[in-house]
């Protein structure tokens, strides 16, 4: 019975040729994996996509039937974007906030991770500390922050006379590295755990044959620990830059609108305010997208140095 | 191959932004002048306003049976502005919204969602010129339509610790802060005499905002009124901007007030002696032995010459509401001098009603901590009435906070680059 239905059937009609080119082999596939696409469609590919067409446009958030003429502006927001000295300050300090917090993260979270890993006693209890600043929300430990590094915080206590003045979070020079020394504190513990993950699947073999050729364990950790865990460490590199780069929740908490005069502002934080708070999205979107081009370069620079031959 | 994958995607992005355009957007809204019904508003969530809030809808709820309101707090976000302003974008604000700040009126009004009340409802301007008189005009557009109905201010004055001043060894009962260097002899004998660790403390962080406390009511005051922004041109770049800017640079030069962020309230923690501030302050520092003069002059201006800022909240009637009609009928409820009354009565704070003193004087001379807040009411100037006046006001911030909080370069050039940027963005739509 089966056999002769299938006979029926032409083999290769031209309608299901078609639905089988669009659909693919497995078009249940796309059901299974359509959530996400959705997903990932309504957070990301509409609204970059939006973000594109309103840089070009004169653009405002308006009501639903108000008659506005969203008219095509060409380079007009990016060139009042590129005139503005309180962008490029941005972009500044956001620079030097991942040449400190890049770096500073990997060397860490290596370093850590690589104690940890060797740590019989209370792990649990070591692995839960590092994580807990990563899980908990920036507001409430700012506040800790703000008591750690104000003018009569216990650092400059510590320092005693040679406390730097202005104070660390209203000094142009200090804000961004304060701001990028929290960072790198708060997200730490998450990156721990991904060169622990890595730190897992080293060899032990690796480090016996190193030892049998006589290396120490210093000579160990450059020679096996460091090449070993070069995937993880490209990933760090990369995370760490894609949200350094999106630095918002900080300067706008710790310094409370990129103070002093701008010296912790950041394109992100300058988004918010042209975008949401001073009513020009079409400016905010120029900037945003600027970032994404500047980030996307870092990445596959990072991509290219530090993944080496197989990234 | 590839083709094939990018057919699934194209497939995909269709698909959500079927979905997006089904679930979002709002639809415009087919209210009129003329419709009566339903209405929904939003207030405040400050513990007296909602008191005040509930008690006016209980009662024109009570007699419109046809026309009932549903009110809620104003939905939590960074900012009530920016929840205003998503809710245009989204078509579903409400009729009223009690806390529409002047701010951000001509911004919603550019993107639509506000109700031009000039010329809807014949009686609008007429209402609203007659209850706030000459004060109305800070309100309207450049053309002279109404898109919102001033309804209370708390014009900001200097609260004083009275015992931080008697241990300062200054009069606590008429302490010498007329001019700027009575305010600043006085600022040095409290840090001196360490009596607290600062004189004032301002917030001198970079929020557009925060010049409306330090700069803006010293300005008002030092030129009688000058609004930051005339005829479409930024004036604070002036001899008494210079003036003003200079005193504050002064302050901070010397220490007398904190440069940093500060965790709480400087003027309850005994942080600081005084406190720029508006009437909301007479029930917040009740614990307190606090004194109220108005904002120093360079000359010392007589008390009831003084201007300030007016720190004003008004009312706004959204184009996405349906029954407008209704909606009208509710703000002339809301701000008749029975409801002003008991705003000012269970808020303290002040309506925008001219001749305030006189026509609430009973309830002046019962609470005379209120009575200086009532005078100071008819002589308040208001934020830019411009799509662009949160820009113009972050530009002056990071010019004030980068010259005067931090000392970086002239005061003068600050105040020229700043005035310069403002000038650019009143010509912008």
């Amino acid at each position: 019975m089966t056999t002769t239905a299938a006979r029926d059937i032409p083999r290769h009609s031209p309608n299901r040729t078609r639905l089988h080119r669009v659909l693919g082999a497995n078009p249940l596939g796309i059901a299974f994996s359509a959530p996400y696409l959705v997903f990932v469609a309504i957070v990301f590919a509409i609204p970059f996509v939006s973000s594109i067409w309103m840089s070009f446009h004169d653009f405002f958030f308006s009501a639903p039937g108000a008659d506005v003429d969203h008219a095509f502006v060409g380079l007009a927001n990016y060139q009042a974007v590129l005139t503005d000295p309180a962008v490029w300050q941005a972009f500044g300090n956001v620079g030097v906030f991942l040449l400190i917090n890049v770096p500073l993260t990997v060397v860490l979270a290596l370093l850590l991770a690589f104690q940890l890993n060797r740590v019989v006693h209370a792990r649990t209890f070591l692995r839960v500390s590092f994580y807990v600043p990563y899980v908990t929300a920036s507001v409430a430990v700012v506040a800790v922050w703000l008591f750690l590094f104000g003018g009569d915080g216990l650092v400059n206590q510590l320092l005693g006379p040679i406390a730097p003045e202005p104070s660390w979070l209203v000094n142009p020079v200090l804000a961004m590295p304060t701001i990028a020394l929290f960072v790198t504190w708060k997200q730490l513990g998450f990156y721990i755990l991904l060169y622990l993950a890595a730190l897992q699947n080293v060899p032990k073999e690796l480090y016996e044959s190193a030892a049998t050729d006589g290396a120490g364990r210093l000579r160990q950790f450059l020679s096996v620990t460091i090449p070993s865990v070069r995937p993880a460490t490209l990933l760090v590199v990369l995370l760490s830059t894609v949200t350094g780069a999106n630095l918002f929740t900080e300067p706008y908490l710790l310094t409370a609108g990129g103070g002093p005069n701008g010296a912790s502002a950041s394109p992100v934080l300058l988004v918010y305010q042209k975008g949401i708070e001073q009513g020009t999205p079409d400016v905010a979107a120029a900037i945003g997208l600027i970032l994404v081009v500047l980030v996307l370069i870092i990445a596959l620079l990072q991509r290219k140095f530090v993944g080496g031959e197989n990234s | 191959m590839r083709r094939r994958a990018g057919a699934h995607v194209a497939v995909m992005l269709t698909l959500a932004a079927v979905l997006i355009t089904g679930c979002g957007g709002g639809q415009a809204s087919t209210g009129s002048p003329d419709k009566h019904g339903d209405i929904t508003i939003w207030y405040s969530n400050n513990e007296q306003e909602l008191e005040w809030g509930k008690q006016m809808v209980e009662a024109w709820n009570a007699d419109h049976p046809d026309e009932q309101i549903t009110a809620q707090e104003i939905p939590a976000g960074s900012s009530s502005e920016a929840v205003i302003g998503a809710s245009i974008a989204a078509g579903n604000a409400p009729c009223l919204i009690f806390n529409t700040a002047p701010v951000a009126v001509a911004q919603f009004q550019k993107q639509g969602g506000l109700v031009n009340l000039s010329q809807s409802f014949d009686d609008a301007a007429a209402y609203i010129e007659d209850r706030s008189g000459d004060l109305a005009s800070q309100y309207a557009d450049a053309d002279g339509d109404y898109f919102q109905i001033p309804w209370k201010s708390n014009p900001v004055v200097i609260f004083y610790n009275k015992e931080m001043f008697a241990e300062a060894g200054l009069d606590p009962d008429k302490p010498p802060l007329h001019t700027y260097d009575e305010f600043l002899d006085s600022a040095r004998a409290i840090v001196d005499s360490g009596a607290a660790p600062y004189a004032i403390y301002p917030s001198p962080t970079s929020q557009f905002f925060q010049i409306d406390i330090d700069f803006y009511p010293l300005y008002a005051a030092e030129t009688g009124g000058t609004p930051l922004v005339e005829d479409g041109k930024a004036t604070f770049a002036d001899d008494a901007g210079e003036r003003v800017a200079e005193f504050w640079r002064t302050v901070y030069d010397e220490g007398l007030a904190g440069d940093e962020i500060y965790q709480g309230d400087a003027f309850a923690d005994g942080k600081a002696a005084m406190a720029i501030v508006g009437p909301w302050a007479v029930a917040v520092y009740q614990d307190l032995d606090w004194g109220s003069v108005p904002v120093p002059t360079s000359k010392g201006t007589p008390a009831d010459e003084i201007w300030t800022f007016s720190d004003a909240k008004n009312i706004g009637l959204y184009t996405a509401c349906e029954n407008q009609g209704t909606a009208w009928d509710v703000v002339e409820f809301a701000t008749s001098p029975e409801q002003d009354g008991k705003l000012l009565e269970l808020t303290g704070q002040m309506p925008l009603r001219r001749d305030l003193a006189e026509v609430y004087a009973d309830y002046f001379d019962e609470n005379p901590a209120y009575r200086a807040f009532g005078a100071q009411t008819a002589r308040v100037v208001e934020v830019p009435n411009s799509p662009n006046a949160v820009a113009m006001l972050q530009k002056l911030r990071d010019a004030y906070t980068g010259a005067v909080v931090f000392g970086n370069g002239s005061i003068p050039d600050a105040l020229r680059q700043a005035a310069a940027a403002v000038d650019d963005l009143a010509a912008q739509p």
